[in-house]
């Protein structure tokens, strides 16, 4: 008998619609958990929902009905910003501030939260050793002197500046070279096995999901049509599953 | 042409006087105009119901011939009257729009990657605003005031028409008499200022820009 994990991320019957009740549902009735240090891979297609789950997980949306549980309380009830601030965001692209070297991206949101200047640096430091990035070379470097890949790395250290229990990465080695993005995965994989935090990952790339998930969820056009740890999702005969893993070869290798 | 650089030679200390009377109301008007615009536009970024009200007020200021407008003023308790202070009021209105209108645009027009960053780290929006919109939209306000000194540098002529002083006092004078030494004696420095002042903040500007 094992002591069940506690859900750090829930959904339960989650629809989402832009518009009026009348508007067409981005999601529909989707439910799922994340039990704590857990890596979920949202997978689907562009236009399938997955991003909106995303942001529907830190308040940037709220659920149409049904509700998201976020350790322990729905996010209704959480304060937007400090529900956000436990909870670090990677995009594609990064988003960082390019007003900012990298050392301030890093460090703004310690700065925000009035941590001391030299506690500041000296995380600073640690999150950029922690990503690849030579502190003493990339700190004072601005985002436009960077490549697509040394970008990432420090949209990586920014969402684990403040130490946040839950990562939440939208597609964020999509914009990547297939070598530069292969590595990225590879060490990526290995640092969250390694920090234990509770990470949602959309991607629409099924080897990217299965490389780093603990569970997939499928959804298709707003709907959960396959659910299941990696190993087992090689065998849903769902079409849509059928569909993503069509192109893998038999031992999950080339396309 | 020798005629002319005698001219300025022999009124000399008139010139200088008047420019320096230019500038004074050029840089009243364009103090108001930016205390007034920069913290509007920031506003409407806020607040988008105000949006088309505030840009539609700014743009009736400018479609109003600039003579009529300083006219327009002149019978206006505290702020009316013959003189520099209705000169500057005038100017004010005149260099709104530019920069509100930039204010706006520059605090707006950002990458939307990078404002979802932001919203997502939850910076509340003061924060956003003041540490994200603005440091990046900075170099486009500095586009607008620019704009807004250049228009107000040609307008400020007229205000020697309700009796405020300036470079515009040689102009009307020049077109009355017909005496082009007069004319030219307020058109030639008005036009230095401008280029001048186009240059220096031309080079903040790019300064301030972030790629």
């Amino acid at each position: 008998m094992t002591i069940p994990v506690p859900n750090t991320i829930e959904f339960r019957w989650v629809s989402w619609r832009a518009g009026g009740p009348a508007s067409k549902e981005i999601l529909a009735d989707v439910s799922f958990a994340v039990p704590k240090g857990k890596t979920l891979v949202l997978l689907g297609r562009s236009g399938s929902g997955k991003t909106s789950a995303l942001k529907l997980i830190n308040g940037m949306l709220w659920p149409s009905s049904g509700q998201v549980w976020v350790e322990g309380r729905a996010t209704r009830e959480w304060d937007a910003i400090r529900l956000r601030r436990g909870i670090g965001y990677v995009i594609q692209e990064a988003g960082l501030f390019p007003h900012f070297t990298v050392a301030e991206n890093v460090g703004l949101l310690p700065r925000l939260e009035n941590w001391s200047s030299a506690k500041i640096a000296a995380r600073v430091s640690e999150m950029l050793e922690l990503v690849g990035l030579e502190p003493g070379e990339f700190a004072q470097r601005r985002p436009r002197e960077l490549s697509g890949g040394q970008r990432q790395r420090v949209g990586v250290a920014r969402a684990l500046a403040a130490d946040p229990p839950i990562l939440l990465m939208d597609e964020p080695f999509g914009a990547l070279d297939p070598v530069t993005r292969a590595e990225l995965q590879r060490e990526f994989g290995a640092l969250a096995r390694r920090l234990q935090k509770t990470i949602v990952f959309v991607t629409h790339d099924v080897r990217e999901a299965l490389l780093l998930a603990s569970r997939i969820i499928l959804l298709e056009k707003g709907r959960v049509v396959g659910d299941a740890a990696p190993e087992e999702f090689l065998q849903l005969q769902h079409p849509e599953v059928l569909a993503f893993t069509a192109g893998l070869g038999v031992n999950g290798g080339a396309r | 042409m020798t005629g002319l650089w005698r001219f300025f030679v022999e009124h000399q200390s008139e010139i200088v006087g008047a420019t320096l009377e230019h500038v004074e109301l050029v840089l009243y008007a364009m103090a108001a105009a930016i205390a007034i615009g920069v913290p509007m536009g920031m506003l409407i970024v806020q607040r988008p119901t105000l949006r088309s009200l505030a840009l539609g007020i700014a743009g009736i200021f400018q479609t109003i011939p600039s003579l009529a407008l300083f006219g327009f003023l002149i019978p206006i308790p505290f702020i009316g009257g013959i003189g520099k202070r209705t000169a500057i009021v005038a100017l004010t209105l005149y260099a709104l729009l530019p920069i509100l209108r930039n204010t706006y645009v520059g605090l707006t027009e950002i990458d939307p990657a990078v404002l979802e960053s932001a919203e997502a780290m939850g910076m509340t929006r003061a924060q956003i605003l003041f540490r994200v919109r603005f440091p990046l939209g900075l170099a486009v306000i500095l586009a607008g005031v620019r704009t807004a000194t250049i228009i107000t540098i040609g307008v400020a002529t007229i205000a020697a028409a309700i009796g405020a002083g300036g470079l515009g006092t040689f102009i009307f004078r020049g077109v009355a008499l017909v005496n082009n030494s007069l004319l030219l004696a307020g058109a030639i420095p008005a036009a230095l200022l401008a280029i001048l002042a186009d240059f220096l903040l031309g080079r903040l500007e790019r300064r301030r820009r972030v790629s």
